[in-house]
């Protein structure tokens, strides 16, 4: 009898949880414009986290101000710049390719220039090296030492 | 000798820029509003729900934006130091109640004491928002022309009141 009801009450459980999970706003359309904005943005609470993952109040707030910005029509770029006029570059995950974030987008590939060019330079020593012609008297050397050994 | 010169550069290049990046603050980001107008806005008043405050009745003087919030920790750290400007008397101080209650910002000033001149009172964080503040408590200094002249981000220590604020708030003042 115990096991029935306990089955029951899970049986009624689930939907209850599953109504929960419902988002907030009726317009799936609309909520997915919201999370694709959000998951661009950085919570600037939890500095390592967009706003679409936190459940810092700052990041709550700043998607309910990106759903509100869109129903009244505005575009997806429209809401980026205004989060960008208050919170600055950093708010973006992606920062804009410009004069100060120059070193950010293309240092890596600088450091991988310069191994390559290292990598080159060490690489062409080495094969002179080998190349490098014997003298006469190294020859004469090498055939003594060769021939001690017969 | 030679060849272990150039990895021993390179990692001492390293330790100097890890070096660096230790001492820098990753909660202070450079705000984008330094010599910008301050955002307009028109709220209730804190104390008085029917009175409202906007920046434009400052107009003409050089005055100090201090977000706070009763649930805000590091504010009570700077609660002293503002106490104490405000009654030295140099610069208006304006408070900015953020995202709280309305009788727990009211309790709190009563407990703690009063600094400001008035506060306003933000209960849904728009203002907040649209200042770009991310971290309770932030200062903002206002010229007379309501121009936001610099920000302060953290609870104001007496060090950055005594070498960073007031130089900056008696040259607006003076200009």
């Amino acid at each position: 009898m115990h096991k029935f009801f306990l089955s029951l009450l899970l049986a009624t459980a689930f939907p209850v949880m599953a109504n929960e999970a419902q988002p907030v706003a009726a317009d799936p359309v609309l909520e997915a414009r919201v999370q694709k904005i959000a998951e661009e943005l950085r919570c600037l609470v939890c500095q390592n986290q967009t706003i679409a993952d936190s459940h810092a109040e700052l990041a709550v707030d700043l998607k309910n101000q990106t759903r509100e910005m869109l129903q009244r029509g505005m575009s997806d770029k429209e809401v980026t710049d205004y989060m960008v006029q208050r919170y600055g570059d950093f708010v973006l995950y992606r920062p804009p390719v410009k004069g100060s974030t120059w070193l950010l987008w293309f240092g890596p590939f600088l450091v991988l220039i310069g191994a390559l060019a290292a990598l080159f330079l060490k690489l062409r020593r080495r094969r002179d090296q080998i190349v490098q012609e014997l003298t006469s008297e190294e020859h004469e050397a090498a055939a003594r030492l060769l021939d001690d050994k017969h | 000798m030679r060849r272990f010169l150039l990895p021993l550069g390179i990692f001492i290049v390293l330790v100097i820029f890890l070096g660096i990046g230790l001492t820098l603050n990753p909660r202070e980001l450079p705000s984008p509003f330094i010599d910008k107008p301050a955002p307009a806005f028109n709220i209730p008043q804190l104390h008085d729900g029917n009175k409202t405050f906007a920046p434009t009745d400052m107009k003409g003087k050089v005055w100090l934006l201090n977000v706070w919030a009763s649930w805000c920790v590091s504010c009570r750290e700077e609660h002293p130091v503002l106490l104490d400007l405000a009654q030295q008397d140099i610069v208006p101080i304006i408070g900015l109640d953020y995202k709280d209650e309305r009788e727990n910002g009211l309790g709190w000033l009563q407990q703690h004491g009063d600094p400001y001149t008035l506060s306003a009172y933000d209960r849904d964080g728009r203002v907040g928002i649209d200042y770009g503040v991310y971290g309770v408590p932030e200062t903002f200094i206002i010229d007379k022309t309501g121009v936001i002249r610099m920000k302060h981000t953290g609870p104001i220590t007496p060090q950055a009141l005594r070498e960073k604020i007031l130089p900056l708030v008696k040259e607006l003042q003076g200009a």
